[in-house]
């Protein structure tokens, strides 16, 4: 890879390495269809950022309407209207409420990794470039975090804070941080003895600039794909925080919420859990089916 | 290999003092938060006070935590709020509950993904190798709270072939185990077989089973003595750290089914805000955690002659 000159470009001009980047992006997608599954994951992942982005359009009744309860699927709703996945216990229409809920998975869910990804890229930046006792450091402190199971940090971060989405997303940027941090200071320490990053140095350029200009752009491909599972992850366990009562507080709809309030009715009307089920297990089979797709494009490269 | 396991042991401990430090940071800091959590919103400011004279809250920090820290240490866990009864008591009931749950899980597990990677990286791309990879990433999309509800439905609800709860309330139950292993296996399965996968599929690039295969030994012979056994160090180390991720795991499934076991006592004790008992709880996964680690570590060097006697 040439990749001293093509720093330099980026230096020059910030408007040509965008339009350059995007072209990659395009590429990378072209390559993605060589795969049938990475092309249904994107299509899953689509479908649902369309219904999140246009929810309010598509959406038949207001999610926190309480209309008629326990509708049967395809019932008719006062107004003429269709509850096409029926009612909550509450009168809610489903439909409305999954459609509502993937908006707040997609908010909360990219936010979160978005945030776990800064701290964890910083940091391993840091450790992996300046090495010495601030690797020791940042280190020891990761594998303290780590040695947590993920669920019990959350419950306990949950239960001393108080449930709400900037705590969930402040949860979640503790518990991936570290991990992020790890695989970002093994692909730095790798890095760190190219010759462009010695020009760099001796250049003069600021810590900084070398980080985040110089070797960051380099470590992007397996950030990339890690950034897909773990954006999975997330929505997972914002679900099972929803599920296990932790959640985001009620009624805005999130659907590991919607589970947990309506099966104590599973027996009789089962098509009210099973919805938000599907849901859930459709975006994290789309997210997981991409980062396949892209892991294979990267390992071939 | 010695100095590896006395260095490990050393990291086990500062992790597990560096764990201690950041529970007492985070619980018993401030004197405040933990009357007004024991005694309740409403109680008085003379209550609080002598509550906290009669407790110790009054000597500085670093004295409570020596002290939190000496009672840890010796066993004493302190009471319970919500069980009334020792800590230590409960707690160990409900980890052999969960204990006898992880073994049922590892049973079930360990032959089902370690056969299925196999057989898919035996030849990779094949349409064997695809069908399961494809069953492996489906299975592992749905999140555990999801795979509860929906297999309920089916197999609880629908057919009602297995009990919908398993709280043991009639003495130990074989047939109310089966959902909550169930469940575990289906998320985790797909895991461990990819990397079993991806294990077997490096195996059978190399040179010594090229070498087998082209002078004439059977293939079964190939696969069953010359590549699997390499190709299963590295699956042992994902299932060894996977007790990690089972405590995460059973939260949620033994708090669906009911089970009296470790994963919903952490649960119970963080909404009950049952002090004691969450740090103790807490406590015990950083233990299980670095102990595992230890234990994958060793394993390793054992089932690994490159690294044993290096």
């Amino acid at each position: 890879m040439t990749a001293a000159p093509q720093e330099q470009t980026i230096a020059a001009g910030d408007e040509e390495s965008r339009s350059r980047g995007l072209a990659r992006l395009v590429r990378a997608i072209g390559l993605l269809r060589e795969s049938r599954l990475a092309m249904l994951g994107v299509a899953i992942v689509l479908f649902w950022i369309v219904v999140a982005v246009f929810a309010p359009l598509l959406a038949p009744f207001s999610p926190t309407a309480n209309i008629r309860p326990m509708q049967p699927l395809l019932s008719v709703a006062p107004n003429g209207g269709r509850f096409w996945l029926g009612t909550d216990h509450l009168g809610r229409d489903i439909l409305s409420r999954l459609i509502y809920g993937a908006r707040t998975v997609l908010i909360y869910a990219p936010l979160a990794t978005l945030s776990a990804y800064a701290v964890g890229i910083m940091a391993g930046l840091l450790a992996g470039y300046r090495r010495g006792w601030i690797d020791e450091a940042l280190s020891r402190l990761g594998d303290l975090v780590l040695a947590f199971p993920a669920l019990v940090l959350y419950i306990v971060i949950i239960s001393k804070f108080g449930a709400s989405g900037f705590n969930i997303i402040l949860a979640v940027t503790l518990a991936s941080g570290p991990g992020i941090m790890r695989i970002v200071r093994g692909l730095v320490l790798d890095l760190s003895g190219r010759a462009y990053i010695a020009a760099a140095q001796l250049r003069g350029e600021s810590a900084l600039y070398v980080m985040l200009v110089e070797i960051l752009p380099n470590c992007r491909g397996p950030i990339i794909v890690d950034a897909c599972l773990r954006l999975g992850y997330v929505v997972v366990t914002i679900g099972t925080l929803g599920f296990l009562g932790l959640g985001l507080p009620p009624p805005n709809p999130d659907w590991g919420s919607m589970i947990n309030e309506t099966r104590q009715f599973a027996l009789i009307f089962p098509y009210m859990v099973v919805s938000p089920c599907l849901a859930v297990s459709s975006l994290v089979l789309g997210l997981n089916l991409l980062a396949d797709g892209l892991r294979e494009i990267s390992a071939r490269d | 290999m010695g100095r590896l396991i006395v260095r490990r042991l050393f990291y086990l401990v500062v992790t597990m003092l560096l764990a201690s430090v950041a529970l007492f940071l985070l619980f018993e800091l401030s004197p405040e938060a933990v009357v007004v959590n024991e005694l309740g919103p409403y109680s008085t400011q003379e209550q609080r006070q002598i509550w906290l004279e009669q407790n110790g809250f009054n000597r500085p920090p670093h004295e409570r935590y020596l002290a939190w820290l000496s009672r840890f240490a010796v066993g004493d866990l302190g009471h319970s709020r919500l069980f009334n009864v020792p800590v230590a008591q409960i707690l160990a009931t409900r980890l052999g509950n969960t204990a006898i749950l992880a073994a049922f899980f590892f049973a079930a597990l360990i032959p089902l993904s370690l056969s299925l990677g196999a057989l898919a990286g035996m030849k990779e791309g094949s349409w064997l190798d695809r069908v399961i990879s494809f069953i492996c990433v489906l299975t592992a999309s749905v999140p555990p709270f999801a795979s509860t509800v929906l297999l309920s439905a089916i197999l609880v609800f629908s057919l009602a072939l297995l009990p919908g709860t398993s709280s043991m309330m009639d003495g130990f139950s074989y047939r109310e185990l089966i959902m909550p292993v169930a469940v575990l296996v289906l998320y985790d399965f797909g895991y461990v077989a990819r990397m079993t996968r991806a294990s077997m599929a490096e195996v059978m690039m190399t040179p010594y089973v090229r070498t087998a295969l082209l002078k004439g030994l059977p293939y079964r012979r190939v696969i069953l003595s010359h590549a699997l056994r390499n190709a299963l160090i590295a699956p042992f180390t994902v299932i060894m750290l996977h007790v990690n991720w089972l405590v995460s795991g059973v939260i949620v499934v033994e708090f669906f089914f009911a089970f009296k076991g470790f994963g919903s006592l952490v649960l119970e004790a963080s909404l009950a805000k049952d002090l004691h008992l969450l740090e103790a709880c807490t406590m015990t996964t950083v233990v299980i955690a670095v102990c595992t680690q230890l234990a994958a570590d060793i394993g390793y060097m054992f089932l690994n002659p490159r690294i044993r006697f290096k």
